[in-house]
C-alpha cells in the first residue's frame, strides 16, 4: 500500500475543500481498502467523511431521502424502505454479505468499482487502470462480463445491487462541490458508459461529494428485485431484475425497470417500458420487451448465457408481478 | 519405550477395560475455549523476543521464461524498508509438494505462474508489501504449456512406485464390446484450492545459530527436515512450533513462508513474519489439478458389472512428481472381472498439483458416482439397488479379504432415514412452485492409512496425565480425543488430561494427512498408556485385566487406590510408538458411506439450491461423536461446493488463475448449506489400528458431489459431466418460460 494521508472531515464543506486535489473519500472502505491494497488505487490523501452527519434517512417531498452515508444495512431496514420501496430493500439485502452491508455506505456503494478479474490483477492489461494498454477480458474469461453497453474498450459490469434499484426509481444524487456548488443528478446521469475512456465512470468532478440520494414517491404497482447469482448469497449478479409494473384492467399501466450484471451501469431501456405500457399483461408483451432489451445484446463466449437467461428471468419477474 | 508393530490385530487393551465413559462420547473441544476468545494463538499471531519485522514475497507475473533484469533499488530506498532479499541461493519459489527433499530453488527460470522472487521486509507489512510491488522485473517470456487436453499426446505414465500405479485386469475393452448395457462417459473437473481461512503464515527468530520457527504445519516430520535441508542447518538446531493450525486440508506441509522467514530473519537478524496473501496461495501454494475421467461402465441385463474402467488425465508442474490418483476409491468398490484403473499426466507450465483433502476420491468418486448413477438409469435399476448388486465379498482388484465394510448397512439406513422411498425416478417429476426437485444418492469410499507414530504419556505424581507428540490439530479435534483415549485407559476424567501438540521436540507423532491423524495418534497413546496401567497394576499386584481405573483412582481386589499415591513420588512416564505392519497388506482396509442429496433446480434460471445432504459412514470406533460428525459435515460442505461452486478458472493465454480471491472463486456460504445430517455405524476394526479406528475426515468429501449432480439430474434430466454445475450448463435444458 502506498503511503498517505489521512485526515478526518468536520463538516461536508471541509471534505469537498480537502478532497479536490484528487484526494480519495473514504466511508465504508470495504471497496477502497482492497484496491488499495492492491495498488489498483493509490491515492495521496484519505478524507474520512464516516462522521458527517449524512446518515439520515427521512420523508422528503412524498419520496424518501437517505443521507449518502446511511449503511446499507440501516436502508435496508428502515420502515418507509419497507414499506414504499421494496425493492430497494431487497436489492440492499441481496448485496455482499451482512458483515459488509453493516460497514457499506449509499455513496460508496454507488461508486464501487468493477469486480471484472483482470481489474483486479494489477498484472493483466486494463483500460479502466491503464488507458490504452488493452483489455484482458476481450478473449480471456468473461463470464461475468456485459453483454449490453460494452465497448471494445471494456465490457466490465458494474457490481452494484443498489443501484439499480435506484435506477428503476428514478433516484436523484445530490452533490456538493469544492467551491460549494450543488448540484442535482439523476441517476439515469451518474455513470458514463465506457465508450473508449473506460477510465472514467461517472460525471462528478474531482473533490465533488454525493450528499444525498432522493427518491420521488413509489412508482404505481408492485414491486420486486429479483437477482440470478452462483450461489444463494455473497456473490455478485449473474442478471438481475428491479422492476416496478402497475397493471389495470388486465393492461400494463406502468413499468418502469433496471437491469443489474448486463452492462457497465445499471441498465435501463425506455424500448423496454414502451413496449410494456398499454399493453395487455401477457406471455406475450413479456417477451416483446424482453425482445425490446436484448435487441443489442452481445455476448462475449463465456457469457452468452447471459442472453437467454436474462429473457427467462425477466418473463418470470412481470410474470410474478403482474399475476392477480 | 512401548512399542507395536502392526503385523497382527493389537488385541485387548485398556480400552476394553475402560469405564471412564470418555471414549466416543460428545465432548467440546478441549481447546475450544481457547480457541472462541483469542488465547490460542495461530503461526502469525506469536510474539517472539526481539523487534518483528515483516516480509512479503515478491512474485512474478510472467508465468513461463526467465527473468531478465530485476531492479530494486527504489525499494530498497523506500521508507521502513529493511532488506530486498533476491539472492540467497535458498530462497523457495513456491511450497514443496509431498515427499521433497527440500524446497524448489529460485534459480531464474520460470516454469508457472506467480514464482516467487525474493522477499521484501521491512518495518511494518504494509511497507514490505509496497518494496515488494516497487521492484522492477523484466521477464524474458515464452510460451508456455498451459493446457492439460493439449499435453495430453505427451501425458506419462505414473513413475515407479507411485501410490497408485495403472492397474488392469482382464480385457475392458472385450467387455465392454459384449456388454448387454455398456457406458463410456467423460466427464471433467477443474483446478481447486484448499481456500483454508488462516493464510500461511510463519514467524521465524534466530538465536545465534538456533532457529525457532512458529508456523501453519500439518505433519511436523515431513516438513522439519526439509526445512534443515533448504536451510543447511542441522536438523537438531529447528525447533517448530505449530500447536494450532486454522484448516489445512493438505496444503500445509511446509510452505514458502516457512523458509523465506528464515532466511530473511537470518539476514537481518531479527524475527521476520511471512504471511502470504488469499491472492499468493493460489499460485504459491500446490493446489488440487484438474481431471478429465473417462469412465466405462459394462453389466448383464440383471445389473452385474462385468467391466469398470476410469481412465484419467492430470496435470502437473514439469518436474515434479506427485499426481491426483483419480481412481484410489474405485479400486476396491465394486465386483466386475475386468479392471481398468490408469492415470496419464500431463507436465505441464501449470502450478504444482498436490494434496488436497481426499486426493484421488475426491474428484474420482465425483465422476464415478455419477457414472453409476447413469448406468442405474440405462439398467432401469434403482440406484441402491445396483449398488448392492455389485458390492463384492472381497476386494475386487487386490483380492484381500476386507477388515470391516458396511456398506450395504450404510446404504440400508441412508435410505431409511433420508426418505428415499419418496424418490421419483423419472426426471422433472417432482415440482415446488418455481422449483424442480430431486434425490440423488452416491457411494462414499476412501482407502484408510496408518502412520509411524510416536506419543509420550506421562502419569504425574498428582495423578494427572500429560500427553506430548507432535501431532498436530488442524482443526479436526486430536486435543480432544488424545484426551479422551488418555482418560478412558487411565481412568482419568477428561479435565485430568493435558495435551501438548505441534512442538518438533516432542516425540514424532503421524501428523495430519491422509485421515490416518487421529487413529495413528491416538493408538500411540494407547500403547504407552496400555504400558503404564502394566505398571500400575503391578504396583496393585493385579493383573491388569483385574484392574479397574476410574476417577483417578484404581481398583483392584477390594482396594482403591489413588492413582497419586501409586504413583508416588516420580512420574510414570511410557512412549507409545506404532508401527504399520503387515494388516496394511494382508487386509483390504477402507472407509465407505452412503451420501444423500435433495436439491431444488429453480425452473426458470436454472440456479442449484440443496435443500438437505445426509450421510451414514463407516469408519471404524468413533472417538468422539462430536468432533467426528463436525469432519463429517465438513467434508459434505466441500463436496457440495465441487458439484456446484468451486474452480479455480486457468487463463489459457498466460497461465494465471483468474478468480484469485474469495468473491470469485466460490465455495458454499452459510445459505448454501441446508439442512445436513451425518450418522455412523459403528463397528471396532481390530485390524486397522489398534484403537479399531479408521479415518475419517476425507470420507465425508468422497461421493457428495455425485449425490448432488444426481439430484439435480432427478430434479429437472440434465446430467452436467463438466463441474462444478453451474447454472449456464442447466438453462438448455430447461422448459421454455
Amino acid at each position: 500500500m502506498k503511503s498517505f494521508t489521512y485526515t478526518r472531515a468536520e463538516t461536508p464543506e471541509a471534505a469537498v475543500a480537502q478532497g479536490a486535489g484528487g484526494a480519495r473519500f473514504i466511508a465504508g472502505g470495504t471497496n477502497l481498502l482492497d484496491l488499495m491494497k492492491l495498488q489498483i488505487e493509490t491515492p495521496d490523501a484519505l478524507i474520512d467523511i464516516s462522521r458527517l452527519p449524512l446518515a439520515d434517512v427521512e420523508p422528503h417531498e412524498g419520496g424518501l431521502r437517505i443521507g449518502a452515508l446511511a449503511i446499507n444495512s440501516d436502508v435496508a431496514a428502515h420502515p418507509h424502505v419497507r414499506a414504499r420501496y421494496p425493492m430497494l430493500a431487497r436489492a440492499l439485502l441481496s448485496g455482499a454479505s451482512a458483515q459488509l452491508r453493516n460497514k457499506a455506505s449509499v455513496g460508496g456503494n454507488l461508486l464501487q468499482r468493477t469486480r471484472c478479474y483482470f481489474f483486479y490483477d494489477p498484472a493483466a492489461p486494463c483500460n479502466k487502470r491503464t488507458p490504452g494498454i488493452g483489455c484482458a477480458a476481450q478473449g480471456g474469461y468473461n463470464r461475468i462480463h456485459a453483454i449490453l453497453g460494452a465497448s471494445e474498450a471494456c465490457i466490465a459490469t458494474h457490481p452494484s445491487d443498489m443501484a439499480v434499484a435506484l435506477r428503476a426509481l428514478d433516484a436523484v444524487v445530490l452533490t456538493l462541490a469544492p467551491g460549494g456548488d450543488r448540484r442535482r443528478i439523476p441517476l439515469a446521469g451518474l455513470y458514463r458508459l465506457p465508450g473508449d475512456s473506460p477510465q472514467l465512470e461517472h460525471v462528478l468532478a474531482p473533490g465533488e461529494l454525493i450528499t444525498h440520494v432522493e427518491l420521488p414517491p413509489p412508482p404505481p404497482g408492485r414491486q420486486l428485485y429479483r437477482k440470478v447469482r452462483d450461489r444463494a448469497s455473497y456473490a455478485f449478479a449473474l442478471v438481475s431484475v428491479a422492476a416496478a409494473v402497475a397493471v389495470e384492467d388486465g393492461m400494463v399501466s406502468a413499468a418502469q425497470l433496471a437491469f443489474g450484471g448486463l452492462a457497465p451501469l445499471p441498465w435501463r431501456s425506455a424500448e423496454v417500458e414502451t413496449a410494456l405500457i398499454g399493453q395487455p399483461a401477457t406471455r406475450e408483451t413479456f417477451a416483446a420487451a424482453a425482445d425490446a432489451l436484448l435487441m443489442g445484446a452481445m455476448g462475449q463466449g463465456h457469457n452468452d448465457f447471459k442472453i437467454p437467461l436474462t429473457r427467462r428471468t425477466l418473463i418470470a419477474a412481470l410474470t410474478e408481478l403482474t399475476e392477480a | 519405550m512401548a512399542e507395536f508393530r502392526m503385523d497382527a490385530d493389537y488385541g485387548a487393551s485398556a480400552l476394553d477395560r475402560g469405564v471412564q465413559g470418555l471414549l466416543g462420547a460428545p465432548i467440546d473441544r478441549i481447546d475450544g475455549v481457547a480457541k472462541v476468545t483469542g488465547a490460542a494463538r495461530y503461526a502469525a499471531e506469536h510474539q517472539p523476543q526481539g523487534k518483528l519485522a515483516y516480509g512479503f514475497p515478491i512474485t512474478a507475473s510472467v508465468a513461463t521464461g526467465a527473468v531478465k533484469s530485476l531492479d530494486k533499488t527504489e525499494a530498497e530506498a523506500m521508507p521502513g524498508v529493511i532488506a530486498v532479499i533476491t539472492d540467497d541461493p535458498r530462497l523457495p519459489r513456491e511450497a514443496h509438494i509431498i515427499r521433497a527433499e527440500r524446497m524448489p530453488v529460485i534459480d531464474g527460470t520460470l516454469e508457472s505462474y506467480g514464482q516467487i522472487l525474493g522477499l521484501a521486509v521491512a518495518e511494518s507489512f504494509e511497507a514490505a508489501r509496497a518494496a515488494a510491488y516497487a521492484v522492477k522485473v523484466d521477464y524474458v517470456a515464452v510460451k508456455g504449456e498451459y493446457d492439460t487436453r493439449a499435453a495430453q499426446h505427451k501425458a506419462q505414465d505414473p513413475h515407479q512406485g507411485a501410490m497408485l500405479p495403472n492397474i488392469v485386469k482382464g480385457d475392458v475393452d472385450a467387455a465392454m464390446a459384449a456388454a448387454e448395457v455398456a457406458i463410456d462417459v467423460t466427464y471433467s473437473t477443474p483446478y481447486q484450492v484448499h481456500a483454508a481461512m488462516e493464510p500461511h503464515a510463519a514467524i521465524a527468530g534466530w538465536q545465534g545459530d538456533e532457529l525457532t520457527l512458529y508456523g501453519s504445519i500439518q505433519i511436523m516430520r515431513g516438513f522439519t527436515p526439509v526445512l534443515a535441508n533448504s536451510l543447511g542447518v542441522p536438523i537438531e538446531k529447528i525447533h517448530v512450533l505449530s500447536p494450532y493450525i486454522g484448516g489445512g486440508f493438505g496444503g500445509k506441509i511446509g510452505g514458502p513462508e516457512t523458509l523465506l522467514a528464515a532466511i530473511a530473519a537470518q539476514q537481518i537478524g531479527q524475527p521476520v513474519k511471512v504471511q502470504l496473501t488469499r491472492q499468493q496461495l493460489f499460485h504459491s501454494v500446490y493446489g488440487r489439478s484438474d481431471t478429465h475421467q473417462r469412465i466405462r461402465l459394462a453389466a448383464t441385463r440383471e445389473g452385474k458389472l462385468t467391466a469398470i474402467a476410469q481412465d484419467s488425465l492430470v496435470s502437473q508442474k514439469t518436474g515434479l512428481g506427485f499426481f491426483e490418483p483419480v481412481a484410489l476409491g474405485a479400486l476396491s468398490l465394486y465386483a466386475g472381472e475386468n479392471r481398468r484403473f490408469t492415470t496419464r499426466i500431463a507436465k505441464i507450465n501449470v502450478t504444482p498439483a498436490g494434496a488436497v483433502r481426499a486426493p484421488g476420491e475426491a474428484v474420482g468418486m465425483m465422476a464415478l458416482e455419477t457414472a453409476m448413477d447413469e448406468m442405474a438409469e440405462k439398467l432401469g435399476m434403482d440406484p441402491i439397488a445396483f449398488r448392492k448388486a455389485n458390492e463384492p465379498t472381497s476386494d475386487p482388484t487386490s483380492g484381500a479379504p476386507f477388515s470391516t465394510r458396511r456398506l450395504i448397512d450404510c446404504y440400508d439406513e441412508g435410505a431409511k432415514r433420508f426418505g428415499w422411498d419418496q424418490r421419483v425416478a423419472t426426471p422433472g417429476a417432482r415440482r415446488e412452485g418455481d422449483w424442480l426437485i430431486g434425490m440423488g444418492m452416491a457411494t462414499a469410499a476412501r482407502v484408510n492409512f496408518l502412520a509411524d507414530s510416536k506419543a509420550r504419556v506421562r502419569l504425574t505424581p498428582e495423578g494427572h496425565a500429560e500427553i506430548e507428540t507432535d501431532m498436530t490439530d488442524i482443526g479436526t479435534g486430536t486435543y480432544t480425543i488424545l484426551a479422551q483415549v488418555a482418560g478412558e485407559a487411565l481412568g482419568l476424567p477428561i479435565g485430568a488430561v493435558k495435551v501438548r501438540l505441534g512442538d518438533s521436540r516432542d516425540p514424532s507423532g503421524a501428523g495430519s494427512g491422509g485421515s490416518f491423524g487421529a487413529a495413528s495418534s491416538t493408538s500411540s497413546v494407547l500403547i504407552a498408556c496400555d504400558a503404564i496401567v502394566a505398571e500400575l497394576a503391578r504396583r496393585m499386584g493385579a493383573a491388569p485385566e483385574e484392574m479397574t481405573l476410574k476417577d483417578g483412582h484404581a481398583i483392584a481386589g477390594n482396594r482403591r487406590v489413588a492413582l497419586s499415591d501409586l504413583v508416588g513420588g516420580g512420574a510414570i512416564e511410557e512412549i507409545g510408538v506404532l508401527t504399520p505392519g503387515r494388516n496394511s497388506r494382508s487386509w483390504s482396509q477402507g472407509t465407505f458411506g452412503a451420501q444423500f442429496a435433495e436439491v431444488g433446480v429453480h425452473v426458470v434460471t436454472g440456479e442449484v439450491r440443496v435443500r438437505r445432504l445426509l450421510g451414514v459412514f463407516d469408519c471404524g470406533r468413533i472417538l468422539n461423536a462430536k468432533t467426528a460428525r463436525s469432519q463429517a459435515i465438513g467434508g459434505m460442505i466441500w463436496g457440495l461446493g465441487y458439484a456446484l461452486h468451486e474452480a479455480a478458472v486457468l487463463d489459457p493465454r498466460t497461465g494465471a488463475y483468474v478468480n484469485r480471491d474469495l468473491a470469485e472463486y466460490h465455495i458454499p456460504v452459510n445459505a448454501d448449506v441446508p439442512q445436513i445430517e451425518a450418522y455412523f455405524i459403528e463397528e471396532i476394526d481390530p485390524h486397522a489400528s489398534p484403537v479399531g479406528a479408521k479415518g475419517l475426515g476425507e470420507l465425508g468429501i468422497s461421493g457428495v458431489g455425485a449425490a448432488v449432480t444426481n439430484a439435480v439430474y432427478n430434479a429437472c434430466g440434465v446430467r452436467a459431466r463438466d463441474w462444478p454445475m453451474t447454472l449456464d450448463q442447466i438453462l438448455p435444458g430447461l422448459p421454455g418460460v
